[in-house]
């Protein structure tokens, strides 16, 4: 806990231990005063035909006198709150303890009512069956009797289900029209050309982008919410990368771009590892945050630890004249998670 | 007392035997296991990380890191630390004894186990050795932040004589110049993956991530150029100096976070809520029940 | 004074009379004042979470005033320093508004968030309870349903809610329940997108949709059932343990007017002073911190409330298993952990009376309760069970093991994979046979003593008492008197 929370806490600590041990106190006096004459039951055995039935009236002042402290304790409670709300702008502990000493004084007056107070009474009561044979036989047979005289029963049962099911149907079809079509699943704001920018709307040069560092890209000019929208773009040094063949060019000056959404479950990857001394520790891997699944960017976004089902997508980078960043074409499988009909990557 | 204390240890248990033995198997197997699994620093989880393969030839001399600190960018402040020649003499010192071992009389670090220190600058000596990360016991270890070994005049002299070998200036930062909230959004794009959105820490997949509650601006500023261990570093065009004040001061804000509600419960989010509401409130509501009710042996 | 005392009780017979003209219900009233409550502590356990489930109506009503559920971008120009000038959705910008400018506003919030997780955990406990005591028999398995669904319903009610505020933690959640719709197979893409309104994050749509679902339907779907599940209480009176003089047939306990009722209203009274204490004291989900959600910003240690926890441990824990055939992904990953590990443990709690029934080919009414120790193997099975789902909850906060003991967190994940199958069959023998042992020797688990009283008689010696005054009988194990086995005693 820092600082800043020693004083209002200790205050409300010490307010809330003072109203703690004052009702602790008050239920062990009441506790000692009354006496609750008990039947002389004992540890039967059960079945052995004892009577638990009783009624005890307590004609208990002191306990009497203890709800009626409670229940002034819970208009001071009460009280305080409106004079906290409209005095004190509402601090929320002071605000909070208030209402909540009222409630719990309140309860408190209750249950040493309930308890202490008013006739303490053991009662029996039966039952009563639930399955009446004759009722339900009763019940069965005018129900059937509905359809005395009917000679096309089965014609009609028949008849009936066809047109339930239908109209059960026709009433589920509008939801049909509640969704888009599943084609938007396959899109992303990323073509050839886009250019890739910070989240300033500020684009990306070549030579800005470090080894050992890590930055998020946004399409320019594109919804930047778009699911497909965010990338991570990283640099890595030639004895990091090995792409397969048909990536070779996908990766300019060793920049290398990547779906930022991982292929999991949709969280944002925005853990970047990158050794200061590779011999030590491990090698350049992005994980996400949510189920820590590891992609290995050298490798085209290579699984090496966590339950993602594919690899992270990536994107085809390319230099403009300008030495901007640009996108040399679209992603080649779909990003985010996977479904049905995802297109994953082919090699 | 003594009584007491024999009473207790002899006491007959209450504990059903079948109990008692099960309980013993899972406590030795928990106490095994988190003795034998130690923290894999250095490990890889299914590819090795390897030596950075060359082309062809013999491993250049020295053993170069595999990143190296960003300097600041051009007219951003820089923090100068003191340097004479009886500085370094006294660094020279106090580098054979401590830090040769790994990296290399001169410097020059030791292949598989540590890198060279040739040409990093004042700001990354300054960051290892003040958070008590350097010296390291293992070369595989994780550097984690703990009491440091020498004290502030001593890493003066270490700073001074490393130095010596060339490097870009330290950076540094001054909170008060930056903006909280810029410096929030910045800390959320590059920072919150890692450290957690109140810098309360964290982890990935091996290593630990630290909280950032004892770091001061300057080291906070260090950091961030170079990039301690695992983490990446980031120069002046991602980061800018405004930028790099504004998340130094929001990281010393995350000192005292804004705890509207009460108790912040450590400001790391559902896991404590949780228990809070299951040992703090649903446990005072079951005590308040058996309050109102019987037991099923009480008298009736 | 007799004079206060009898004006109070003219006015009231009065009032009573001037009622009855009316409505008359002076004979259900009786009826209702003279319905017996057993009185075991463990039977309030439902009650806590009804009261919950009040103070979240009553707080909700409140929140609701201020709520905005729209995710149009806006620029933040309000009275919190660490947002000024940040872009965020107008739903958030409301919630914001309402913690830190509205007065009382925060603390309604909280008390609302804290009502939630409370009312979860007291389903759960009640549950517990439920089932370690047989109450879930026939008559009472269809209630036994419905308290499952109602279950179902307040964890789907939970995640809706801290959902709605579109704060970075639960923008996260949100991206994953996204994910686990779309991991149904053959379906999933179709019912994600017919629920956003197209590829995650959705259209605006989702916004009121999604608000409607939490303040009315599923509110009216719970309030429904709840009243279903009391009414049918009230049909078949509640179960009891057995004891003196209690039997199959008939219910013994306190009438409901005066003592419980006044003890009722007590625990209501209690359960809600207690969450607006927790409110007013305890901070929960201070989304200021958080910040805003956008689907490109994470946060490590991002966890969900505690009652999906399960789901992330189960997420964390799968291996990276997707079942490709002939190009379609039949089952993506997120299925295993997030739909299918649920709707397990949901089948099997459902399943379960069935199940039961077969085993101790037993299908008769039960109104007395079983001691759990009674019935060491359902005990041991419904603890086995029990603790495979607390450890993949467990599972869950290994990050925050990691860095507090610095256990790897890829050797934890390796080795619980194996654990989370040795716990159960651990657990199950562990506990048969602390039933066992526990039923031959009588004594409470916590509370008696396996010794002997011994007195120092005047001479000196010692003599030992037969009895030691806490020893509790050993238990009954042939049926209740009055009751024929195999046969319905009605």
């Amino acid at each position: 806990m820092s600082a800043d929370d020693d004083k209002p806490i200790s205050r409300l600590a010490r307010l809330l231990g003072v109203l703690v041990a004052a009702r602790t106190a008050a239920r062990a006096a009441a506790n000692r005063g009354h006496s609750v004459p008990r039947d002389a039951g004992g540890t039967e055995h059960p079945g052995s035909g004892i009577d638990p039935s009783k009624r005890v009236v307590p004609s208990d002042r002191r306990a009497e006198g203890l709800v009626a402290l409670l229940l002034v304790f819970a208009a001071v409670f009460a009280f305080a709150f409106t004079v906290i709300y409209v005095v004190l702008s509402g601090d929320t502990q002071l605000l909070g303890v208030a209402v909540g000493g009222a409630l719990l004084s309140l309860a408190a007056a209750c249950i040493v009512a309930g308890k202490f107070v008013v006739p303490q009474e053991t009662a029996i009561e039966d039952r009563g069956r639930l399955l009446d044979e004759e009722q339900t036989g009763e019940a069965v047979e005018m129900i059937e009797a509905g359809g005395e005289g009917i000679s096309r029963r089965a014609m009609l049962v028949g008849a009936g289900g066809v047109a339930g099911a239908a109209l059960l149907t026709a009433a589920a079809t509008p939801l049909a029209s509640l969704g888009p079509t599943l084609k938007s699943l396959h899109e992303t704001p990323w073509a050839r050309g886009v250019r890739l920018v910070d989240d300033q709307g500020r684009p990306y040069l070549a030579d800005e982008i470090q080894i050992g560092s890590f930055y998020t890209a946004l399409p320019e000019n594109k919804d930047p919410e778009s699911f497909g929208a965010g990338l991570l773009v990283v640099r890595l040094p030639a004895e990091f990368i090995h792409l397969p063949a048909p990536r070779r060019d996908w990766a300019p000056y060793g920049i290398l771009a990547y779906s930022k959404i991982c292929p999991h479950a949709g969280c944002a990857i925005s853990l970047y590892r990158y050794p200061t001394y590779a011999p030590t520790s491990e090698q350049p891997a992005f994980t996400c945050p949510c189920h820590y699944s590891t992609f290995l960017p050298g490798e085209g976004g290579r699984l090496v630890f966590g339950p993602a089902g594919r690899a992270l997508p990536q994107l085809p980078l390319m230099i403009d004249s300008g030495g901007y960043l640009r996108a040399a074409a679209g992603f080649h499988e779909d990003i985010g998670p996977s479904w049905w009909g995802v297109h994953r990557a082919q090699s | 007392m003594r009584r007491v204390f024999l009473r207790w240890l002899t006491h007959r248990s209450r504990i059903p035997p079948a109990l008692r033995l099960s309980l013993a198997v899972v406590l030795a197997t928990m106490a095994i296991v988190g003795i034998a699994a130690e923290p894999s620093r250095g490990q890889s989880d299914g590819s090795s990380a390897g030596a950075p393969p060359t082309a062809g030839g013999p491993l250049p001399e020295p053993d170069s890191p595999t990143k190296t600190p960003e300097p600041q960018g051009p007219g951003n402040p820089t923090k100068s630390f003191p340097d004479s020649p009886a500085l370094r003499a006294q660094g020279f010192t106090l580098y054979q004894s401590s830090c040769s071992s790994c990296h290399g009389i001169a410097l020059q670090g030791t292949p598989g186990t540590a890198p060279s220190l040739r040409g990093v600058g004042a700001g990354p000596v300054d960051f290892y050795l003040s958070t008590g990360r350097m010296p390291l016991e293992q070369p595989r270890e994780e550097p984690l932040r703990g009491s440091p070994a020498f004290t502030r005049p001593q890493i003066d002299a270490l700073i001074a004589y490393i130095g010596s070998f060339g490097g870009p200036a330290a950076p540094t930062a001054n909170p008060a110049d930056g903006n909280l909230a810029l410096g929030f959004r910045a800390f959320t794009l590059n920072c919150a993956g890692c450290h957690q959105i109140a810098a309360r820490g964290g982890i990935t997949v091996n290593a630990q991530i630290p909280d950032l509650q004892e770091a001061t601006a300057q080291q906070i500023a260090e950091a961030v150029r170079m990039g301690p261990y695992l983490m990446p570093h980031f120069d002046s065009n991602l980061i800018d100096q405004h930028e790099l004040d504004s998340i130094a001061r929001y990281v010393l804000w995350t000192r005292h976070p804004y705890n509207a509600g009460g108790w912040g419960i450590y400001n790391i989010g559902p896991i404590p809520e949780g228990m809070v509401a299951w040992f703090i409130g649903l446990a005072a509501l079951v005590i308040v029940a058996r309050l109102i009710g019987e037991r099923m042996d009480e008298p009736v | 004074m007799n004079l206060v005392e009898r004006y109070v009780h003219r006015r009231f017979e009065r009032a009573s009379r001037s009622a009855e003209q009316r409505v008359g219900l002076a004979a259900g009233i009786k009826w209702a004042m003279r319905y017996v409550f057993p009185d075991h502590w463990s039977f309030l356990l439902g009650e806590i979470a009804l009261y919950s489930f009040m103070v979240l109506v009553g707080t909700g009503i409140f929140l609701t005033l201020y709520y905005i559920p729209s995710d149009s971008q806006v620029v933040y120009h309000g009275s919190y320093p660490l947002l000024q000038g940040t872009q965020m959705s107008e739903a958030y910008r409301s919630v914001l508004n309402l913690s830190l400018n509205v007065p009382a506003g925060l603390l309604f919030r909280q008390v609302h968030h804290w009502a939630a997780d409370v009312f979860i955990a007291s389903i759960v406990l009640h549950l517990i309870r439920v089932f370690f005591t047989g109450a879930y028999r026939k008559p009472r398995d269809l209630n036994y349903f419905i308290g499952l669904t109602m279950l179902m319903l307040a964890i789907l009610e939970g995640f809706a809610g801290y959902s709605l505020v579109d704060d970075l933690l639960s923008g996260m959640g949100l991206a994953i329940a996204y994910s686990v719709a779309m991991s149904i197979p053959l379906i999933g893409g179709q019912l994600a997108t017919l629920i956003w309104g197209g590829p995650f994050p959705g259209n605006s749509t989702f916004w009121p949709r999604l608000e409607i679902v939490h303040v009315l339907l599923i509110p009216a779907a719970l309030a429904g059932l709840i009243t279903i599940h009391l009414a049918m209480i009230m049909r078949q009176h509640h179960s009891q343990f057995p004891g003196p003089g209690r039997r199959e047939r008939n219910v013994v306990g306190t009438p409901m007017w005066p003592a419980y009722a006044l003890r009722s209203i007590g625990l209501m009274l209690a359960v809600a002073g207690l969450l607006f204490l927790l409110g007013g004291l305890i901070q929960i989900n201070p989304i200021w911190q958080w910040g805003p959600y956008h689907p490109y910003l994470s946060e490590n240690g991002a966890q969900p409330d505690w009652y999906i926890g399960w789901l992330i441990g189960a997420l964390r824990l799968m291996p990276n298993w997707e079942l490709v055939i002939a190009g379609r992904t039949v089952i993506p990953n997120p299925f295993w952990g997030g739909a299918a590990f649920p709707l397990f443990v949901f089948v099997v709690m459902f399943a379960w009376p069935a199940i039961e029934r077969r085993f101790t080919r037993d299908a008769r009414r039960h109104d007395l309760l079983d001691r759990p120790r009674d019935r060491p193997v359902r005990t041991a099975v419904g603890a086995a069970f029990l603790s495979w789902v607390v450890v993949v909850f467990a599972v869950g906060s290994t990050d925050r093991i990691f860095y507090r003991l610095g256990v790897s967190y890829t050797e934890q994940i390796h080795v619980w994979r194996v654990g989370i199958w040795v716990i159960p069959i651990v657990v199950f023998f562990a506990t048969r046979s602390a039933c066992r042992s526990l039923q031959r020797s009588g004594a409470h688990p916590l509370r008696a003593w396996q010794g002997n009283v011994v007195r120092r008689r005047a001479d000196g010696a010692i003599e030992v008492l037969d009895d030691s005054p806490d020893r509790v009988e050993p238990p009954m194990t042939e049926p209740p008197v009055g009751t024929v086995p195999g046969q319905d005693p009605r």
